[in-house]
């Protein structure tokens, strides 16, 4: 932990805070980072915001802003809170927050959950409040009592002086009514009793008998269900439809046009399903009605030859080049991926005349409620999100498309509307982990030393898409991550990107452009290992003197993998990377039998700084792993005349139980600050597997799947 | 209106005779527990119990049902007792929690035939259930856990 994050001071000029008292009775505290100076700017849609609620009873609710779809918020971010609050983590409630401007994610600048910044963003949001919160309570009972504050402590939930008790419940209405502290002193890391320690989950046993509520899972009165089928080709629009038959069908109430769909409401969801079988559309293809892999291909590859914009130029690469004893080059192709989140695409809509509530299972509250209130001519704070526990996010869930049918169809019958996509709308209709066709070159002098670096980036942007302003003067950040860092003590880097559009949306996909160049950077470390006929560890260590917390990890899962002394028949690869704060190598463990692959075992060490909670980080690395592992054996998204040809998961396979390897994951004990870890693991486990494949097969994987690539059989 | 029997009640549903029991389950009797994941026969998360064994509730209609004994993951247990929910909430299993209903009803069901099952056997019992989140080494651990469980409960 560092000092600045021990005195909160430097920021206490931009806070502006608001207290009020529950109808209940109860603290409500709430604390506003938005550099605005008007506490009526908080809760812009008439909520009170908090991030904890204190009631007479003793039910202490903490509101978390970012979305939990399996990565653990809920649970990580209340320990934040509850760590300086003074309460056992099982006291505690957890409730989906509302819109605010009080829940910008500083790290995104909306209230989104992604880009794994959630616990980077509450680090110190959240314990603060909870300092806060307990100095209030800490004041209320000296007061009350008529001694000095500094002479009472906290005790699980109480204040406590000498034998005397005053639980927080107790003391809330008098606390409410002090002013908020704006300085705050926050605990040191070696005082912390329940950060950094493995706790369970909050949200487990609800999701063990089904009580738990998704997106799809919402009820409202009077709700009717609605079906949706989208236009086949990606991009393209509704001409008009013929309903005169499904209307005629049991429980149909209506049949209403999107912009590129068409949503048949009914009593029940299987009525409406069937019955969009039954209406005759017309759709109108547009500008992707030939579009293919060949030809998203064939542009990718023409625009990689013109000269990208640098995203870094260390020394002069070109020269090196010119002048290395051995020159490497290779080219690297990458396939589309659709993210597949168990849940597929739902969302509930109760449009009224003047104001709407929206239940939906979003990454992205602030775009969800612009975006519902366009699509019904309401203004944003017209509209209620409700954010549900979402099955499975990965990125998908920063879309907003699931929105539009439910609020075009609750206007249009004036009642609620859930709106559930099937699994082939969801795999059809996803905006796809981008293509990329990359060139990269490396120069060896006649040590074998590693003396030029060079790599080429080709793809589309998808920044440009969902936030254009970044990108107006700057290259697309979520491009060319795992490529600008590249870590290795070379003198001359190059490292260029080539924007180029495709005509259909892509989007952020688990690690996003990690896992593109991460699988580039660290395969062809390989290949320049293999052409310095050095061992591809050794040949990594060294040039990683400048840079302890990447030797650490590369360090550590070599030895914990026993790297170099696989048994007979098995061999390893290895592969590095930082991303979001967090680095991490891998290694897997593979063998051969007739062609056909075992994957026996993946290593994986982890630095990711501070750890709030090292069993949820387990789990995310591991299930980030077998997410990286589905996409490099099997993931691929193909189109056909602009139509996605994977429709459901016999199409787009799945890793599935028997095929699971032995997954050792490490955390390395790390005062830096913290990482995010949901993301990371996906992009570094494709290079370490294609690497150990080279191992067994002296075959170089450039392109994935692997399943597609006919080196080996999986 | 029909008969059904669910979680040991006898109840009445309006779904026309070829709507799949997911759906009845869902929409017409209000058991969400029971998930929409592929709609194929091809992710396990819409998994329950016909007449004790496993089966994918989006591919059987309701009229095939007639009044067999249905179990939801509402019924598995009133009060989250059933050794898989207590080895499930002992090893922290869930993630996202979406396909857990369905691994749970596959890990009952198998249990309930084979009281010590190998890894081979949870591989064949379990290989109909995606977890996207990556939770199943967890769930191998977890169903040999509550094989454990179920041995103490019966010993
Ligand atoms: S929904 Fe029934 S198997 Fe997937
Ligand atoms: S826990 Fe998310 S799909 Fe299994």
């Amino acid at each position: 932990m560092n000092a600045e994050a021990n005195s909160l001071t430097h920021n206490t000029r931009r806070d502006f805070l608001k207290l009020g008292v529950l109808a209940g009775g109860g603290l409500v505290l709430g604390i506003g980072l938005s550099g605005c100076s008007k506490p009526a700017a908080i809760g812009a849609g008439g909520q009170p915001v908090a991030w904890l609620r204190i009631a007479g009873d003793n039910t202490i609710t903490v509101l978390v802003d970012k979305s939990e779809m399996g990565q653990g918020v809920y649970t990580a971010l209340t320990q934040l809170l509850a760590e300086e609050l003074g309460v056992a983590l099982e006291a505690i409630r957890v409730e989906a927050a509302p819109v605010g401007a009080v829940y910008t994610n500083n790290l995104l600048g909306a209230q989104i959950t992604g880009g794994s910044t959630s616990v980077r963003d509450a680090w110190e949001k959240l314990r603060k409040a909870g300092a806060q919160a307990r100095s209030m309570l800490v004041q209320a009972a000296a007061a009350q009592w008529g001694v000095g504050a500094d002479t009472l402590k906290v005790d699980s939930g109480a204040v406590v002086n000498g034998r005397k008790r005053l639980t927080f419940g107790e003391l809330a209405e008098a606390a409410a009514k002090l002013p908020v502290p704006t300085e705050v002193t926050l605990k040191p890391a070696k005082e912390f009793t329940l950060v950094g320690k493995p706790a369970k989950r909050l949200d487990t046993a609800s999701k063990l008998d089904g009580t738990a509520i998704y997106g799809i899972d919402v009820k409202l009165p009077g709700m009717l269900h609605g079906a949706f089928a989208q236009c086949p080709t990606l991009g393209g629009t509704l001409a008009g439809f013929d309903a005169a038959q499904a209307k005629t069908m049991p429980g149909v109430k209506d049949v209403v046009g999107t912009d590129n769909g068409v949503v048949v409401i009914a009593d029940h969801y299987w009525q409406a399903y069937k019955a969009l079988g039954a209406v005759k559309i017309k759709w109108d293809a547009g500008a992707n009605a030939s579009l293919d892999n060949d030809a998203i291909r064939a542009r990718l590859r023409k625009a990689a030859t013109r000269n990208g914009r640098s995203v870094r130029n260390d020394g002069n690469a070109a020269a090196a080049l010119k002048g290395a004893a051995k020159v490497v080059r290779a080219t690297y192709e990458l396939p589309m991926l659709a993210h597949a989140t168990l849940e597929p695409q739902c969302c509930t809509a109760d449009v009224r005349a003047d104001s709407a509530d929206v239940y939906a299972p979003t990454q992205t509250q602030t775009i969800a409620q612009a975006t519902a209130a366009a699509v019904v001519g309401l203004k944003p704070e017209q509209v209620k999100i409700h954010t549900t526990l979402l099955g499975g996010g990965f990125g998908r869930r920063l879309e907003v498309d699931f929105i539009g049918a439910a609020m075009v169809a609750s206007k249009a019958v004036g009642k609620p509307v859930k709106v559930i996509w099937s699994r082939e709308q969801d795999m059809t209709h996803d905006t796809y982990r981008p293509p990329a066709f990359d060139t990269v070159a490396g120069g060896l002098d006649a040590s074998g030393k590693l003396v030029a670096w060079k790599l080429d980036l080709t793809g589309p942007s998808i920044t440009a898409r969902m936030f254009p302003p970044v990108v107006e003067t700057a290259i697309d950040p979520f491009a060319i991550e795992a490529a600008s860092n590249y870590p290795y003590d070379v003198p001359n880097i190059a490292v260029n990107y080539n924007r180029e559009e495709i005509g259909i949306d892509v989007g952020y996909w688990r690690s996003v452009s990690h896992a593109l160049n991460c699988f580039v950077a660290e395969s062809f470390m390989d290949e320049l290992a293999s052409a310095a006929g050095k061992d591809p560890y050794a040949f990594r260590a060294a040039m990683l003197d400048k840079q302890p917390r990447f030797k650490r990890v590369l360090d550590e899962a070599a030895s914990r993998a026993g790297w170099g002394k696989a048994p007979a028949g098995h061999y390893q690869g290895i592969a590095l990377m930082e991303g979001y704060g967090t680095y991490m190598a891998q290694v897997a463990e593979v063998s051969m039998k007739d062609g056909t692959l075992t994957i026996h075992r993946i290593t994986c060490a982890v630095d990711c700084g501070q750890m709030v909670n090292p069993n949820i980080v387990d789990q995310q690395i591991e299930g980030s792993i077998l997410f990286g592992l589905t996409a490099a054996l099997w993931g691929d998204i193909t189109l056909v005349r602009g139509e996605v040809q994977q429709r459901n998961f016999d199409s787009y396979r799945m890793l599935r139980l028997p095929e699971v390897p032995r997954i050792d994951v490490h955390l390395l004990e790390s005062s830096e600050a913290p990482g995010g870890v949901g993301e990371p693991g996906t992009a570094v486990v494709g290079p370490a597997l294609a690497n150990a494949i080279f191992a067994a097969t002296r075959k170089r994987l450039r392109s994935l799947p692997i399943a597609k690539q006919g080196i080996v059989t999986v | 209106m029909a008969a059904i029997n669910v979680n040991g009640k006898a109840l009445e549903t309006d779904a026309a005779p070829d709507t799949p029991l997911l759906w009845v389950l869902r929409d017409h009797l209000g058991l969400t527990g029971t998930k929409f994941g592929c709609g194929a026969a091809l992710c396990g998360a819409c998994t329950v119990h016909i007449d004790g064994e496993p089966a994918r509730s989006c591919q059987v209609a309701r009229a095939d049902v007639g009044t067999r004994r249905i179990t939801t993951i509402e019924g598995l247990s009133a009060d989250r007792s059933h050794a898989v929910q207590k080895a499930w909430l002992e090893l922290d299993v869930p993630q996202c929690g979406y396909c857990q209903s369905g691994q749970l009803m596959s890990a009952a069901a198998l249990l309930a035939q084979n009281p010590s099952p190998t890894d081979a056997d949870i591989d064949t019992a379990m290989a109909g259930n995606i977890c996207r989140c990556g939770t199943y080494n967890r769930i191998r651990k977890a169903v040999h856990r509550a094989a454990e469980l179920l041995k103490k409960e019966n010993a």
